[in-house]
């Protein structure tokens, strides 16, 4: 199941290649043998995840309760949003980092490549611990991916302390992971790779790194906080013992609004690489685009609170929030605006990266819309805990994160492989996302303006109309990703040969080696001119 | 190897800085109280007020008083009268009646909490009955009772305030000694 098939292009003979059999696998140090193992492992928590989603909308398409039970349907919620969250879109991103970044700086490996394989180890062993929960007696985690004291200590399930386990293992994973890109990239960059000249997407990584590194120990903090009370007596989130279940909330938005943006940044880079080389034109605008990318790294510490206008903070609070939140806009909207430009007048084609890319600017930028609405505050107390709120994170997560990462897996696949992918049935995949995505989460919008409140699992009639939409296209998006694994094997498997360079307009030291990329690649540096 | 070098030294520095952060994340525990307190975010109230003020004939307010029971708490709990009429600066008192109606003794804890939030700081608790835990044997039947003073410093446009107390059932936290308790009689 490897990308990584051939060895025998780089002419190094004395290297050796891949190890052979699982062990392989196990033990392996190389970036690309563990890049490839991220990225297949995210693509399982993926379908997992998605089929989670298809239980809860198989639940929704009519009102009433017809296919599981609440207490099912409450862990399903859970269970797919962390699966999504922290098994598919991180890991994917942390799998595209470890292949891509020590290609496109021109470094042998990761800095630190034991810890790598470590970090990579730790994931099967979280999920299969957190997706454990759901086979006990009492069920898994039903308190919603935020999980919300008191929820998610007085009234959890017995299972609650495995997910909190899962939580450390996971957060040692990525805070491990993010230690490695960093030290990849400020300290093995290639003669001459100064840091305004590498590619958008090691600028991301880099900044998405320091992100993960700052919070992923407060969300460490906040299920240590959670184990504590549970088992040891003290009262963090308890009222009873003069504790604050709001504090709860302040602790997790710390480590979740920074998170929002660790899932997408590296999307942001991804596509920065993927116009310019469709659109056959450099990107516009490069040096505001690391400004844009630290300035929202930034302020993301500074506006946790909109999660939470309605749980009764000060005016002033509200007011400061309210303008911190809209304030991201500002370099967000460069972001657009410079991929906006960048395809201007440029001789664009479009490909399958492309037009995942171009789905991400238009579709991304809506989402970006609806969070501007949630981000005013008194509005806010209309939109908060409806279906508006889950169509706001969909647009942003699917056609952002989600198309950015199937964007750069089209984009770098004949580069992994060797292979072009099957253009026809790649263009077939997109368009049939796109639409079955659309489908799914924009009549979630009005649903949710209506007042259809989230995470429950039956609704008022006057919702099943769009309800049975949003199913049908739920479902559509779903058995699409069953074509996506199918074109990904096909081209692992076979196809036509890809060149070096099989995008024209594509630049970085990524193109300069052979497809598919040799085992071990830039062992003497390359010359960065 | 200066590049081994570099990176160990990187690799420490960021080391240092994700164990501050997970400090940081518990220090949020104690800036949050102080925060609240200083602000009177969430309602909280200040522990055992010292002061005295003048009393300010000239303005009216109006508390109200509100009893809450916390989830699988089965006492009796209310005040004795909805609402008073203070002016600020002057000390008032209420009486709350609790009974625990069980043939267990068992140990409560009532949180206070006021509304709006920010007129939390201008209240003053000089007694009060949730600055400790309250022990009742099965049957018994208390009165228990708060005194405050409203800040002459309340904003203007507050003219009616609400104070909610929750109780909750910490028994099994602080087992009740057998012994009759704390029943502060009302001065």
């Amino acid at each position: 199941m490897s990308a990584v098939i051939d060895h025998g292009h780089a002419g190094h003979d004395h290297h050796h290649g891949p190890a052979k059999g699982l062990m392989r696998w196990v033990l392996t140090t190389n970036h690309k043998d563990i890049g490839t193992m991220y990225l297949w492992f995210s693509f399982a928590m993926f379908l997992l995840g998605g089929s989670m989603a298809m239980v809860i909308r198989a639940e929704l398409f009519q009102p009433g309760l017809q296919i599981v039970q609440p207490e099912f349907f409450n862990q399903m919620t859970t269970m797919h949003g962390l699966i999504m969250v922290f098994g598919a879109v991180m890991p994917a991103f942390v799998g595209l980092a470890n292949w891509m970044i020590p290609l496109m700086i021109g470094a042998p490996d990761m800095a630190l490549p034991r810890m790598n394989n470590f970090s990579f180890w730790l994931l099967p062993a979280a999920f299969s611990m957190l997706v454990s929960t759901l086979f006990m007696e009492g069920g898994g985690p039903n308190f919603g991916w935020t999980f919300y004291a008191p929820l998610s200590t007085t009234y959890a399930p017995e299972s609650v302390t495995f997910f909190i386990f899962a939580i450390h293992l996971m957060g040692f994973s990525s805070i491990m992971g993010a230690i490695n890109v960093v030290a990849t990239i400020l300290n093995l960059r290639a003669p001459g790779m100064t840091l305004m000249k590498m590619p958008l997407f090691v600028w991301t990584w880099l900044i998405t790194a320091f992100l993960l590194i700052a919070v992923m120990p407060v969300l460490a903090g906040v299920v240590t906080m959670m184990l504590m009370d549970i088992h040891f007596g003290t009262s963090f989130f308890s009222a009873a013992g003069g504790g604050d279940p709001v504090l709860f909330q302040h602790v997790f938005w710390f480590f979740g609004h920074p998170e929002v943006y660790i899932m997408i940044l590296p999307a942001f880079g991804a596509v920065s690489a993927i116009i310019p080389a469709f659109a056959r034109k450099p990107l516009f605008g490069y040096t505001s685009m690391v400004y844009a990318t630290a300035s929202i790294a930034f302020l993301s510490f500074i506006v946790w609170a909109h999660h939470m206008f309605t749980v009764g903070i000060p005016l002033t609070g509200e007011l400061f929030f309210m303008y911190a939140t809209l304030l991201i806009a500002v370099p967000t909207g460069v972001k657009v605006f410079n991929w906006a430009s960048t395809m201007w007048r440029g001789s664009m084609t479009f490909e399958t990266p492309m037009l995942f890319a171009v789905a991400f600017v238009i579709l991304f930028t809506i989402g970006g819309f609806s969070g501007l609405m949630l981000a005013i505050a008194p509005a806010d107390f209309q939109y908060h805990d409806t279906y508006f709120v889950v169509a706001h994170f969909h647009y942003v997560l699917v056609p952002g994160a989600i198309f950015g990462i199937f964007a750069s897996a089209y984009f770098w696949l004949p580069k992994w492989t060797g292979h072009m992918y099957d253009e026809t049935l790649g263009k077939l995949h997109f368009w049939m996302s796109f639409i079955g995505m659309n489908m799914a989460f924009f009549p979630m919008h009005f649903v949710g303006l209506a007042g259809m409140p989230r995470r429950i699992p039956d609704y008022n009639m006057m919702f099943a109309n769009f309800n049975m939409v949003s199913s049908i296209g739920a479902f559509m998006f779903g058995a699409t990703q069953l074509l996506f694994l199918f074109i990904v094997i096909k081209c692992i498997r076979g196809g036509k040969a890809a060149p070096a360079k099989p995008w024209d307009g594509a630049e970085g030291l990524e193109w300069t080696i052979p497809s598919p990329a040799p085992y071990h690649t830039f062992q003497t540096p390359p010359d960065v001119k | 190897m200066s590049e081994a070098l570099s990176t160990r030294r990187l690799v420490i520095r960021l080391c240092v800085v994700v164990v501050a952060m997970f400090g940081f994340g518990f220090a949020l525990v104690p800036i949050y109280d102080v925060m609240c307190q200083a602000f009177g975010i969430n309602g909280k109230t200040a522990g055992v007020y010292e002061g005295q003020q003048a009393v300010d004939e000239q303005r009216q307010v109006r508390v109200q008083f509100l009893a809450t029971n916390a989830a699988d708490m089965v006492w009796e709990f209310g005040p004795q009268a909805d609402e008073v009429v203070v002016h600020p600066g002057d000390s008032t008192q209420m009486l709350f009646v609790a009974y625990n109606p069980t043939d267990k003794p068992m140990t409560a804890q009532a949180i206070p909490s006021v509304a709006p939030s920010k007129a939390a700081a201008y209240f003053h608790k000089t007694e009060c009955f949730c600055f400790t835990q309250q022990v009742l044997q099965p049957g018994e039947r208390i009165e228990m009772p708060v005194r405050f003073i409203v800040d002459r410093d309340l904003p203007a446009d507050v003219r009616h305030l609400t104070l909610a107390y929750t109780l909750f059932d910490v028994t099994a936290r602080k087992p009740p000694v057998a012994q009759v308790t704390l029943t502060r009689a009302a001065p």
